[in-house]
């Protein structure tokens, strides 16, 4: 798997998401300068890093959508080539029209930064292919900005078209609205374009990838993509 | 030119004796520039001419110092030729007239001076003290405060992993918000503050300059009053999307050798950076002041030289390397002009316009500053409280439920949560239990154990023993983790030492912290001194908050303080005479802070610490956690909250009654839970070390109960301890 990891100015989780895909893959990602014009060529895996890209001003994500590099990867997309946005990369995927919907203010109107349980609904994807069906795992969220929103109708169709990836579970895998971090439409945690190339999630996979932190659900995502895309 | 009167000489907070000294310096009347400067660097917040007298007294060297006070920050050997770099900044005045902002910038603040020094932050901790919660005033400056620290650190990307949150009416004018950061760096690659190499051009980098924060040091270095309000605009405002492009941009210089020295500009800003960085060289500096990035139009160099404007560092460089420098920079987007240059004329000198506006001897500036010999009393002896006659507890489940319930015992999830407290991937021990555990990179498995800690009541009680007490609970922390304990910073907040009670405070605080510092040998590195923490004459609970820095050589046999199974059997180190004076339960059950603290015995200390990091480092604990606020039994109770499990306790044979025995705060203690078929070994090993080790109970079930007797449910303790904080935010 070669992966080419976006780095914008603000980015901040760009090290972490590098490293579960090395641990996944034996293979080291690139970084990228949002500025450059042009991804590696020969990439298979676009990476959106978390963090906060421009300082998140004027809203979380909407500067790095129109950063130079962008351009490629959503030809890079439109090639079917995978792109995996977290956190401030599912943000910035949302503001780039690559995957449905926005991220707005957290129900709270505070940070959250904890472990959270994730129910999978789709497991015939690239990134997820390694879940079982239904399997409830945990990972951690890290946002301010994670209330996924969209009207009724865009729901029902991206459900339909098993364009949604995770929602937010309690530990026993029921969805509840106690369970979301942030108060997302029907508990979306992570969503894909229709073509299901793209996926942008808020959770950070990539910090539950070892037993010493904590846990290793996160690194099936990983184990997915390099199994997937080698 | 504005002709100085004493008015204006008053303004700036310089006593008239302090003037004569600045007209003796000068040989003539200062221009207003030169006033300004000369009111900063003298100012209690910058000069330490209260507090330099005393902090001589800690002891700040040992094997491991690489470099001890006086820098940005502490550099502290940690092996595999890396250091570890750290310090503990207050940002207390601006974060009670502005909490977002001010919370925001201390950690901004601490920040550069860890990177300054060429170290990657790995951390973020921040110790918290605030008033009573009933103060009308509070809930707002706790979300603020908490939302400042979360917005500025998440930012940058630093993991948030402790600190502690207290409530007292002693903080009710004056709340203390401390930050610390800890950073790694190379050891061949920390760069110091010290100018040199005349011609050298002297580089400005960061945001550009304002007119916020002008006097920022000025109102650090005093005491509130009902006008304090109108001190709003001294407050600076951070933006910690710059601050992150710094971080990476000055990184990334420092990765070649363009940089002779780098100095940031915190309080007092330009001023003290230049100053600074002139006197450590023994060199002079000129400085354009036309060329310094403004921000606002028509700014005079009394502003530029006077502003707080945030994310700003001053560098000097090695001759032709601007290019190289300017270009990095640049693809950060951010401010670099060349401002000035390295002279031998020993003077610091400003010229705006074309005119010299400030001429000042660089040397005379910093050594002859103000040194005060305040007059100090002794904090007088409280009478030890004898436990037998301290109200006692007939339901201690009860009681305990009631205790993990109050502001100061109650979980701080509601806190943490709002700190990243993951972004890296390294946080091996997260927050909420004793030290946090933090994996350093490029390393096998070495790990560093961090903690912020003090007890204002003990040190309210007895400055001595308080003193010494911050000290060894960070100690105790860093052990219950499996560190070794290597070194700390200290953040004194005091009230106003010009009265001699709070000075002694301030002495016997030192006394202590010297004593235990020597015992354990965990030198001082790095510090910070905030005094005039008082409002309308009031002053804060004495509080020297301590953060400690303790090596794990393999961080995967580190502890924490989760019951990890049942049937485990409950082992208490130290000894426990049952010392009700200034403790929670005095205060929380009897109604009384009265009291002589707990005493501590630094030989015990040292014996009981090493007995339990060898057990942790040896893999034979996994669970530990230091016994402190509320003693033995909320200890327990903690260890069962973070792992879901119960706790069937037995008191031992003992005289202490048993409200003293299970709540009494006697220092030196940890507990430990271990399989039941090693008990034998740890206590056959306890006694060889001569450490108490006494068996109370056993992990298991959905209660805890003590002595079959006194019962309460798990949920009923959960629902204590984590309900507080978030209904009285949301109420």
């Amino acid at each position: 798997m070669k992966a080419a990891v976006v780095v914008f100015p603000g980015s901040n989780r760009e090290r972490d998401i590098a490293l579960a895909l090395q641990r996944a893959s034996y293979t080291r990602p690139v970084y990228v300068w949002h500025g450059e014009t042009e991804l590696p060529a020969g990439t298979d895996l676009v990476v959106l890093p978390g963090g906060f890209s421009h300082g998140d001003y004027l809203r979380c994500g909407a500067m790095a959508a129109l950063s130079p590099i962008m351009d490629a990867v959503k030809a890079h997309a439109a090639r079917g080539g995978y792109v995996l946005g977290v956190c401030n990369g599912f943000q910035i995927l949302a503001e780039a029209r690559l995957v449905p919907g926005v991220l707005m203010r957290n129900a709270s109107l505070r940070f959250v930064c904890r472990d959270v349980h994730l129910k999978v609904e789709a497991t015939d994807t690239a990134f997820t292919g390694g879940f079982k069906p239904g399997q409830v795992v945990r990972v951690p969220v890290a946002h301010a900005e994670g209330n996924y929103f969209t009207d009724d109708e865009t729901l029902n169709r991206i459900e339909g078209e098993g364009q949604v990836a995770f929602r937010y579970c309690d530990a026993d895998g029921a969805v509840t609205e106690a369970a979301s971090p942030n108060g997302s439409a029907r508990n979306i945690a992570g969503v894909f374009n229709a073509g299901r190339n793209v996926l942008g999630m808020m959770p950070h996979p990539e910090n539950m990838t070892e037993d010493v932190v904590g846990g290793t659900d996160g690194a099936i995502l990983f184990d997915s993509l390099a199994k997937a895309l080698a | 030119m504005t002709k100085i009167t004493p008015e204006i000489v008053a303004e700036h907070g310089l006593a008239p004796d302090e003037y004569a000294r600045v007209l003796e310096i000068m040989g003539r009347e200062p221009s207003i520039t030169e006033l300004g400067i000369f009111s900063v660097m003298w100012s209690e917040h910058c000069s330490y001419k209260s507090s330099r007298l005393h902090l001589k007294k800690l002891p700040t060297t040992g094997p491991q110092v690489i470099c001890g006070p006086g820098e940005n920050a502490g550099v502290v050997d940690i092996g595999d030729g890396l250091a570890a770099v750290f310090k503990m900044e207050s940002h207390n005045h601006p974060s009670y007239i502005e909490p977002y902002q001010g919370a925001a910038t201390g950690v901004g603040g601490i920040l550069r001076d860890v990177f300054t020094m060429g170290a990657r932050p790995i951390a973020i901790l921040d110790p918290l003290r605030f008033g009573s919660p009933e103060h009308p005033k509070m809930r707002h400056l706790v979300s603020g405060v908490v939302a400042g620290i979360g917005g500025y650190g998440n930012c940058m990307g630093i993991p948030n992993v402790g600190g502690e949150c207290t409530f007292h009416a002693a903080f009710d004018g004056n709340i203390l918000v401390n930050a610390m950061t800890v950073g790694i760096a190379q050891q061949d690659k920390i760069f110091y503050s010290a100018a040199a190499g005349v011609g050298n051009p002297v580089v400005y980098v960061g945001s550009k300059t304002g007119r916020d924060g002008i006097h920022g040091a000025t109102m650090a270095s005093a005491e509130f009053d009902e006008k304090s309000e109108e001190k709003r605009p001294t407050v600076q405002v951070g933006d910690p999307f710059v601050e992150k492009l710094l971080l990476e941009a000055c990184l990334e210089l420092m990765a070649g050798d363009a940089i002779v020295a780098i100095q940031d500009m915190g309080a007092a800003g330009l001023t003290s950076s230049s100053v600074e960085m002139a006197s450590k060289g023994g060199v002079g500096i000129e400085l354009i002041m036309d060329d310094v990035p403004q921000r606002e139009t028509g700014m005079t160099a009394y502003e530029m030289m006077l502003s707080e404007s945030q994310e700003r560092m001053l560098m000097v460089l090695k001759p032709g390397r601007e290019d190289q420098a300017r270009a990095i920079f640049e693809k950060w987007g951010l401010a670099f002009a060349v401002i000035g240059k390295v002279t031998d004329t020993g003077h610091l000198v400003l010229k705006h316009k074309g005119e010299v506006v400030g001429d000042i001897p660089v040397g005379p500036l910093t050594d002859q500053s103000p040194l005060y010999d305040r007059p100090w009393e002794r904090t007088p002896k409280r009478a030890v409280i004898d436990a037998a006659t301290v109200k006692g507890s007939d339901d201690l489940g009860a009681t305990l439920e009631t205790l993990l319930g109050t502001p100061d015992l109650c979980s701080k999830r509601w806190i943490v949560e709002q700190y990243d407290h993951l972004v890296g991937g390294d946080t091996i021990v997260r927050p909420g239990g004793d030290a946090a555990v933090v994996r350093v990179r490029d390393t096998a498995t070495k790990g560093l154990a961090m903690t912020t800690d003090c007890t204002p009541r003990y040190c309210l009680a007895d400055p001595v023993e308080g003193g010494k007490q911050a000290v060894v609970e960070t100690y105790r922390n860093i052990t219950a983790v499996g560190g070794l304990p290597l070194a700390i910073t200290d953040c004194m907040n005091f009230g106003n030492p010009q009265r001699p009670n709070i000075m002694g405070q301030f002495v016997g605080a030192i006394e202590g912290m010297a004593e235990a510092c020597l015992a354990l040998d965990y030198p001082v590195v790095s510090g910070n001194v905030s005094l005039y923490n008082e409002t309308m004459g009031t002053g804060v609970q004495p509080t020297p908050a301590i953060g400690g820095v303790g090596l794990l050589e393999d961080y995967t046999r580190s502890a924490s303080i989760r019951f990890k199974a049942a049937a485990e059997t409950i082992l208490l180190v130290g000894e426990t005479a049952g010392w009700l004076g200034a403790s929670i339960y005095l205060r929380e059950i009897a109604g009384s802070e009265d009291g002589a603290p707990p005493p501590v015995d630094l030989a015990a200390e040292k014996r009981n610490g090493d007995f339990v990091r060898g057990l942790i480092r040896h893999g034979e604990v996994v669970t530990c956690h230091d016994v402190a606020d509320g003693g033995l039994l909320v200890a327990v109770a903690e260890m069962a909250l973070a792992g879901g499990i119960g706790a069937t306790l037995s008191t031992p044979e003992t005289e202490v009654p048993p409200h003293a025995f299970w709540f009494g705060e006697d220092q030196g203690r940890y507990l430990m839970a271990v399989p039941p078929d090693r008990v034998e070994a740890i206590l056959d090993q306890a006694k060889a070390a001569d450490v108490p080790v006494t068996v109370i109970g056993t992990t298991g079930g959905a209660a805890i109960s003590v002595d079959g007797r006194h019962k309460v449910s798990m949920s009923a303790l959960r629902e204590a301890h984590e309900g507080w904080l978030p209904r009285y935010m949301a109420s």
